[in-house]
């Protein structure tokens, strides 16, 4: 018998089996072949098209939907995973509302762009049920690479080298390789297991080697490696955490939001996963967003988003904030936590409202109190584990050209490196970037 | 509150709107169906002779051709004429033109091409009160194998010579239907007239294959692996009708002669259209077949509204309007000049205008990094290609150059006289200007 969403406390179980699937069943549902000729024939294949600029990896997008009206969805499929070995993953993460739709040009003329995600999604959908990698590799060069971390930008750029014909390890801290895909991101954008299945269809290239429980610092050196391959990528993401600098952050039922998205993407059971029944989650990210929402599919009575600044600073995009405002969490802006009160295990939250003034972000001392006894950090992750001797710019790793990092012989890409925003797509751009830099370097 | 009564040649209905002989007026059924929907009058479905009736394949009969979200654009089909005993026909025609007096009903007919085939079936035809015949001359499959339909629509001397016949032994209106499957359709028109028919309706369906399936190489509709041309209709074929219509419309040789106009008339813009070019009626059946008999009150409904916002009270003030406008191209003026103009505002940067001026036409298209797309005058003809591929009505419009003005392109001053080919310098048959 489900717990209810008034049940006090972190509990688990506070809505039925049937709810929970109904909840975390896919966001999206695939469009229907049907559905898909008709989404794709509002496409006006523009000349130099805004929508294909707009995406990191540069998909060829009039294209694809041109084969998917053709009749050819693999084809488009193809097309798409040229540029974009994640493609698939890409088509249910992406935040295609900042991107290659917000460049349609049909959002500008009607505020309805091209269905560009969706139908992305139904070309490569199609391609991969065949079961059949569409790639082959060039004859082995004998060449190896070391690629450390087997996120997105990581499995990009094996992918990447191993079709150029070099041999590939990659070295992963976790048990399962698929970085943020398989740790992160929303569980009901990605459904079915399908990072791990895109994972293994990846690897059908072959010339690829995952060796997990890798961690580089400790297992592995930066050193070691440079001695037993000829080049490697850095792809090992944002470990850490912000720290909240709040008095009683250290309370019981507070803990960072990614650990609890992480959590939900690999519970065997959802049933078994705690939730606060009245939860606040402090940040105003893809994470914050994803963390609440999540929360409330869980059965949460009540979920809030506390922001410092306001909405428009939101780094969510509208489209995201909305989703959680369908899903009814609140989302207070202008916020900034004080404390967390409560006997030992988090109660309340005290908020501070701010201002902004010449850009500068102070508290107005005003406080206002909200229940919660579960309070998820979404404050950001920061660079953790970076080996010594890499020049940094800020909080990244500093790279030039395509990841090039002060060192010669390693490449790094991802959401480690500077440059572009932290996105699954950038993050395979810059992997098959860094690929093809790093072969023209091997082959010279 | 416009008058949508029709009379042409005499026969009056409700309004303008005829089902076209075809399947949808197979049976008693269907046609009182349709007349109680409210449509104007039936051509019943092409009667054959006396004796067994034809028999019709048992696989598809009909092939599609769709546009975005499968609106079908075209259909074909390979039905023949009717398959039930005549005297079933006869009878029912009998009973339903009792039943709805105010509405017209029409024979088709198609018999062999002897003189006694026609004096046979015509005193029962008119035995049935039809209020007139029809020639099926146009079916382009099966029958005309058999040297009937198209196989005499496309001789004039066998048009004259059976419309001759008719008129011999009939005493109400005959219409002749054209099949488009010729190269000049004036030819049979004018045989139709010369033979005495009141009236000619056109187009019957164009010789046809819908596509071909890539597994097995059938054409389509395919029966049992093999497939064979059919007729063509639908919203596809109406740019075709409509020349057909104007030729006729305007030669003269059969100016004045009435036409009852089909092909793809699918709402009432497309009848008003056909009514333009000199038809006194329309004959509707892909868009009664696609969508059912109730797209009749959006019809009347429409050309009625469009009649009051013209101040049009009657449909025979709208006859022919725009035929005097059909004209040769040799006559078209020259001296026109336009302009492509882009609306800025409305513009929404696909580029589309680009890519087909810049590949296909004139280069007479500019493109800024930012996406800002300008017409080049000096280059531009004003072909209208832009125009067309412009998924924003109205954003590029054709603006014309006033007299006086210098065309950028030519650097000559725009003239305000009219003139044509007839007397340009340019054509070696030019006339001297006197």
């Amino acid at each position: 018998m489900a717990q209810g969403q008034m049940a006090p406390g972190i509990v688990s179980g506070r809505l039925s089996s049937d709810e929970l699937t109904s909840n975390f069943s896919d966001l999206h549902a695939p469009l229907a072949p049907h559905e898909a000729a008709v989404a794709a024939d509002r496409c006006y294949f523009c000349y130099d098209a805004p929508c294909i600029t707009a995406c990191p990896t540069d998909i060829d997008i009039p294209l694809f939907i041109r084969q998917i009206q053709a009749g050819q969805p693999q084809a488009a499929g193809r097309t798409i995973l040229e540029q974009n070995i994640l493609g698939g993953m890409c088509a249910r993460v992406c935040p295609t509302e900042t991107l290659c739709e917000e460049a349609c040009v049909r959002e500008a003329a009607e505020g309805k762009p091209v269905e560009i995600g969706r139908l992305q999604r139904f070309a490569t959908d199609d391609l991969m049920a065949t079961g059949e990698h569409p790639f082959e590799r060039a004859p082995v060069t004998g060449k190896t690479v070391a690629v450390i971390g087997a996120g997105p930008a990581g499995l990009a750029c094996a992918h990447r080298l191993a079709m150029l014909g070099h041999d590939v390890v990659i070295h992963e801290t976790k048990p399962k390789p698929g970085g943020l895909n398989e740790y992160g991101i929303a569980a009901y954008k990605s459904t079915n297991d399908f990072a791990q299945a895109e994972v293994d269809w990846l690897l059908k290239i072959g010339g690829i080697a995952i060796e997990t429980g890798s961690v580089l610092g400790e297992t592995i050196s930066l050193q070691g490696l440079q001695e037993n391959y000829d080049a490697v990528f850095l792809s090992i993401g944002l470990a850490g955490v912000n720290a909240l600098r709040s008095q009683g952050a250290e309370k019981e039922g507070v803990r960072h939001a990614v650990d609890f998205i992480s959590d939900v993407r690999q519970a065997s059971d959802l049933a078994h996963l705690p939730v606060g029944r009245n939860v606040v989650v402090i940040g105003g990210g893809m994470t914050a967003v994803d963390a609440a929402v999540k929360s409330k599919l869980l059965g949460a009575e009540h979920v809030t988003i506390a922001y410092r600044r306001g909405r428009d600073a939101m780094g969510a995009s509208r489209y995201e904030q909305d989703l959680a405002a369908s899903h009814g969490v609140r989302i207070m802006t202008n916020v900034q936590p004080v404390a967390i009160h409560g006997n030992g295990a988090a109660a309340e939250i005290e908020l501070e409202y701010t201002a902004s003034q010449d850009g500068k972000l102070s508290g107005t001392g005003e406080t206002i109190r909200v229940q919660a006894d579960q309070v998820l950090k979404a404050i950001g992750q920061t660079l953790e584990g970076a080996p010594e001797g890499l020049t940094l710019d800020g909080n990244k790793i500093a790279v030039s050209g395509a990841g090039r990092t002060s060192i010669s012989g390693v490449w790094a890409g991802g959401d480690c490196a500077t440059g572009g925003e932290d996105l699954t797509v950038t993050a395979v751009a810059e992997g098959r970037d860094a690929a093809m830099d790093i072969h023209a370097t091997l082959v010279s | 509150m416009a008058n949508l009564t029709t009379d042409f040649l005499g026969i009056s209905s409700p309004n303008p709107y005829w089902l076209a002989s075809a399947p949808p007026t197979d049976k008693e059924y269907n046609v009182r169906r349709a007349f109680e929907a409210g449509w104007g009058g039936v051509v019943w479905k092409t009667l054959g002779s006396e004796g067994p009736p034809v028999v019709n394949v048992n696989g598809p009969r009909y092939g599609a051709i769709y546009g975005a979200d499968r609106r079908l654009l075209g259909l074909n089909n390979i039905e023949l004429i009717t398959d039930r005993p005549l005297e079933v026909n006869l009878e029912e025609m009998a009973r339903v033109k009792a039943d709805y007096p105010d509405r017209a009903l029409i024979a088709s007919i198609m018999v062999p091409c002897e003189e006694e085939a026609w004096k046979a079936i015509l005193p029962r035809v008119e035995e049935t009160g039809a209020d007139g015949i029809e020639l099926n001359f146009g079916c382009p499959h099966g029958m005309s194998e058999r040297g009937m339909g198209a196989a005499v629509g496309q001789v004039p001397e066998y048009i004259e010579m059976v419309t001759r016949w008719c008129k011999k032994y009939y005493d109400r209106p005959v219409i002749v239907k054209l099949t488009p499957n010729i190269t000049d359709v004036r030819k049979p028109a004018a045989a139709a007239k010369n033979g005495g028919a009141d009236a000619v309706s056109l187009i019957n369906t164009i010789n046809s294959i819908t596509s071909v399936n890539l597994d097995t190489f059938s054409p389509e509709p395919s029966i049992d692996g093999k497939g064979s041309h059919g007729g063509y209709c639908g919203p596809a074929v109406k740019p075709i009708a409509l020349s057909m219509v104007s030729e006729i419309a305007r030669d003269p040789d059969t100016h004045g002669l009435p036409i009852s106009g089909i092909g793809g008339v699918t709402t009432w813009r497309d009848a008003a259209e056909f009514i333009s070019l000199g038809c006194g009626n329309v004959q509707v059946c892909t868009a009664a077949m696609t969508y059912g008999f109730k797209i009749i009150d959006e019809l009347t409904a429409g050309l009625s509204e469009w009649m009051d916002e013209k101040g049009y009270s009657n449909v025979s003030e709208v006859v022919g309007r725009a035929v005097p406008n059909v004209t040769d191209w040799q006559y078209l003026n020259l001296n026109y000049i336009a302009k492509a103009k882009i609306d800025q505002d409305q513009c929404i940067k696909c580029g589309r205008c680009y890519a087909a001026c810049e590949d296909t036409s004139h280069q007479a298209i500019s493109m800024t990094p930012d996406r800002v797309f300008e017409v080049i005058d000096e280059e531009c003809v004003a072909c209208n290609l832009c125009v067309d591929v412009c998924p924003v009505e109205g954003c590029i419009s054709m603006v014309p150059m006033d007299a006086g003005e210098v065309d950028p392109r030519t650097g000559t001053v725009v003239q305000k006289e009219y003139a044509n080919w007839t007397t340009h310098p340019n054509n070696p048959m030019a006339k001297a200007a006197e």
